[in-house]
């Protein structure tokens, strides 16, 4: 790196006022002068690239969409292409317009819809998410206790349905839970039940939905987690008098709260904002803001609100998981 | 001498009683019909190398493993299918196990907790155990704040708290450094003597177990080849397995030739002289027999000595100085190597011994031991 160094305070008398014979002289320093900026970057780089590559990807496909549509949310509705306002334009060809428009958020306030469907995406992630981790946790648990070579079948049957597309698995549901579905065939055929139970298009089928797509992102954390722990804790325990009920409460159910927790999110956070299940298992009473950033966007054409629902989707989230994140990292620092 | 004080002690009452007790994991016998006694206030060591199943004795006793056959008895009751949470011991695991999301005071309190204990009884219980370990300070910390001696006497601290008829310790020591452990050892030594407490402790420090013990079962392969105390065991080892385990020896393996009451003498091809040992043995004459000396009764020396027996002469291949002593590696003409070790009394003791010198060794036909197996 120090050999650069000469070649830099070159440059730079150079590049205050150089004489125009030696233009051409710059010229080839300059060119050197990239290429060896460019050989020292990537001399830093081998490891430095391995970290940009997330960061890029990030940037892509997350903070730049991200920002368009951050942008839009500050627009108004239009009739045209782009359906909406841009932000920044020549006003009369002389200066510079910024118009922000705020009141796509005043709007999400203002109209009950929104905030309506925002608490019914929260209620249903909610009892989503503790359905989940009630139906996740013993399993993950059964996993964890399980010889290994049962283990890793058993996982892989956890795995197993990502192998059909989602959105076949979901239809699949109908299938089952419909009026003439299996499910109620059979029930009636046994005589339980004399006419169909309606068991598809209303809250019950968007959680069951939920419940059964979002099942292996509950349990794997788990799993990883419980497979951790140490089992002469457990010995301690029982040594010490705990029966087994006691000594799961009291050892293994907080040590895997990490666990839960890393569950939870990955079952809680996709559910708030999910569309498809809501849309082909739920009823007309099933609210929540995925359907309506959809029917935003595709019926009304209405990007800018559209947007400033997902931005605001975005931040109810994310602030209290960034919260979430920050009193946990400090009880982490707090304990080391 | 805290050792010895305790030894001297007379322990007839048996606590454990282990009767025939044989475990298999599959086809691999991990114990082989063991039977011991350990009597009420004794300090019992399990010592033996890994895999020869004492660890998974301990276990029995703990309640973890189930025998497949035999039975254990603690205080005259048949333990056999009782829970770890149901039986009156309480065990010490060698990786401490504390619990890492419970403070050093909760994880003390754990056990009196599940008993049921009120309140008042439980903090004043905690109280008195973190004085005995000296934790008292740390009384709020998580077990990841503390040193690794700290972890091993919170871990004490919460094995002790219920008063349990019998503590079983895993490898209490392993995890400490050597200057900790030896200072531990005593420490340990003497919270047993103050609670009264029977100890049985798994080790695979000969050393260790020598230190603490008043007792020691010597394991190998699942069996017992010897208990006795640590003065015994060293003294009168009953086999060349104990005799090599438990401290270090010269073994010398030769034919029994005259077997009087009062003495025998073994011929052995290692050693140019006859062998005379002072005590008769239980062997027949012209059996193949293993002679032990230990390497502090071997005498070394410039000059001849004016003996016939137990005596030959070798050159000097080795000499490692280990401040207190020293021990030479003198090979006899035999090839025979035989470990000599010598105090360092003066600073320039046995200083005009070197390597290569021709040198004169023998012992005391008391100072040996035969063996038969």
């Amino acid at each position: 790196m120090t050999h650069v160094r000469p070649e830099e305070q070159a440059r730079e008398p150079g590049a205050v006022g150089v004489p125009e014979a030696e233009e051409g002289v710059r010229a080839r320093r300059m060119t050197g002068h990239v290429s060896r900026w460019m050989s020292r970057r990537l001399r830093i780089g081998g490891r430095g690239l391995v970290i940009a590559i997330p960061y890029v990807w990030l940037l892509l496909f997350f903070l730049l969409p991200f920002a368009i549509v951050f942008k839009i949310s500050f627009a108004e509705y239009r009739l045209g292409l782009p359906p909406y306002t841009a932000l920044v334009e020549w006003a009369e060809g002389t200066y510079l317009r910024i118009q922000l428009a705020i009141g796509n958020y005043q709007f999400l306030l203002e109209d009950p819809l929104y905030v309506e469907a925002y608490l019914g995406s929260l209620k249903m992630a909610t009892v989503s998410t503790i359905l989940t981790l009630l139906v996740g946790y013993p399993m993950a648990y059964a996993i964890a206790k399980a010889r290994p070579s049962t283990r890793n079948m058993l996982l892989l049957l956890v795995i197993l349905p990502f192998w059909t597309s989602f959105l076949i698995r979901v239809y699949a549901w109908i299938g089952i839970l419909k009026s003439n579905g299996l499910l109620n065939n059979f029930l009636m055929w046994t005589g339980i039940i004399n006419e169909p139970l309606p068991l598809l298009y209303n809250e019950f089928s968007v959680y069951l939905g939920i419940t059964y797509s979002y099942l292996p992102f509950m349990i794997l954390p788990l799993y990883a987690n419980l497979e951790k722990l140490d089992r002469s804790l457990l010995e301690a325990a029982a040594d010490l008098g705990a029966k087994p009920w006691k000594a799961f409460l009291t050892v293994t159910l907080p040590l895997s709260v990490p666990g839960i927790v890393a569950g939870s999110l990955l079952v809680f956070i996709p559910a708030v904002g999910e569309f498809v299940i809501p849309d082909l298992l739920g009823g007309p009473e099933t609210l929540m803001i995925g359907r309506v950033l959809w029917s935003e966007f595709f019926n009304n054409r209405d990007w800018p609100v559209a947007s400033a629902v997902a931005i605001a989707m975005l931040v109810l989230l994310v602030v209290p998981i960034m919260l979430f994140q920050h009193y946990q990292a400090r009880d982490a620092k707090k304990e080391s | 001498m805290t050792t010895l004080a305790a030894a001297t002690r007379t322990r007839t009452k048996p606590i454990i009683q282990i009767q025939d007790v044989v475990k298999k994991f599959g086809d691999f016998t991990a114990v082989n019909g063991v039977s011991l006694t350990i009597n009420q206030g004794e300090l019992f060591s399990l010592l033996g190398g890994s895999g020869c199943g004492k660890s998974t004795l301990l276990r029995m006793i703990a309640g973890f493993e189930e025998p497949t056959s035999g039975r254990i008895l603690i205080d005259g009751q048949d333990i056999s299918g009782l829970a770890p949470y149901e039986r009156p011991v309480n065990m010490m695991f060698q990786s401490y196990a504390l619990f890492p999301h419970m403070t050093v005071e909760q994880n003390i309190a754990f056990g009196l907790k599940q008993d049921g204990l009120p309140k008042a009884e439980i903090k004043k219980r905690v109280a008195e155990m973190l004085e005995l370990v000296e934790l008292g300070r740390f009384a709020k910390r998580k077990p990841q704040q503390l040193s690794g001696g700290q972890r091993q006497r919170v871990a004490l601290a919460r094995s002790l708290a219920k008063r349990p008829k019998v503590l079983l310790l895993d490898e209490p020591l392993s995890a400490l450094d050597k200057k900790l452990r030896e200072r531990t050892q005593l420490e340990l030594v003497d919270i047993q003597e103050e609670l009264d407490v029977t100890f049985v402790m798994v080790t695979h420090d000969q050393e260790e177990a020598m230190t603490m013990s008043t007792r020691v079962a010597v394991m190998d392969a699942g069996e017992i080849i010897q208990i006795d105390n640590p003065h015994a065991m060293y003294e009168y080892p009953n086999s060349r397995f104990v005799a090599e385990f438990f401290g270090s020896v010269n073994m010398f393996e030769g034919v029994l030739d005259e077997d009087e009451a009062d003495y025998v003498t073994i011929q052995s091809p290692e050693i140019s002289s006859r062998i005379y040992v002072s005590h008769g043995i239980a062997a027949r004459q012209g059996q193949t027999v293993w002679v032990a000396v230990r390497p502090e009764k071997v005498f070394i020396g410039r000059q001849a000595p004016d003996v016939t027996d137990n005596v030959d002469q070798g050159t000097v291949t080795d000499i490692v100085y280990l401040g207190g002593i020293s021990t030479y590696m003198v090979t006899l003409d035999s090839g025979k190597v035989v470990r000599v070790t010598v105090p360092n009394i003066t600073r320039q003791a046995q200083a005009d011994i070197t390597w290569e010198d021709r040198v004169w060794i023998h012992w005391n036909p008391e100072s040996c031991v035969v063996v038969t197996q």
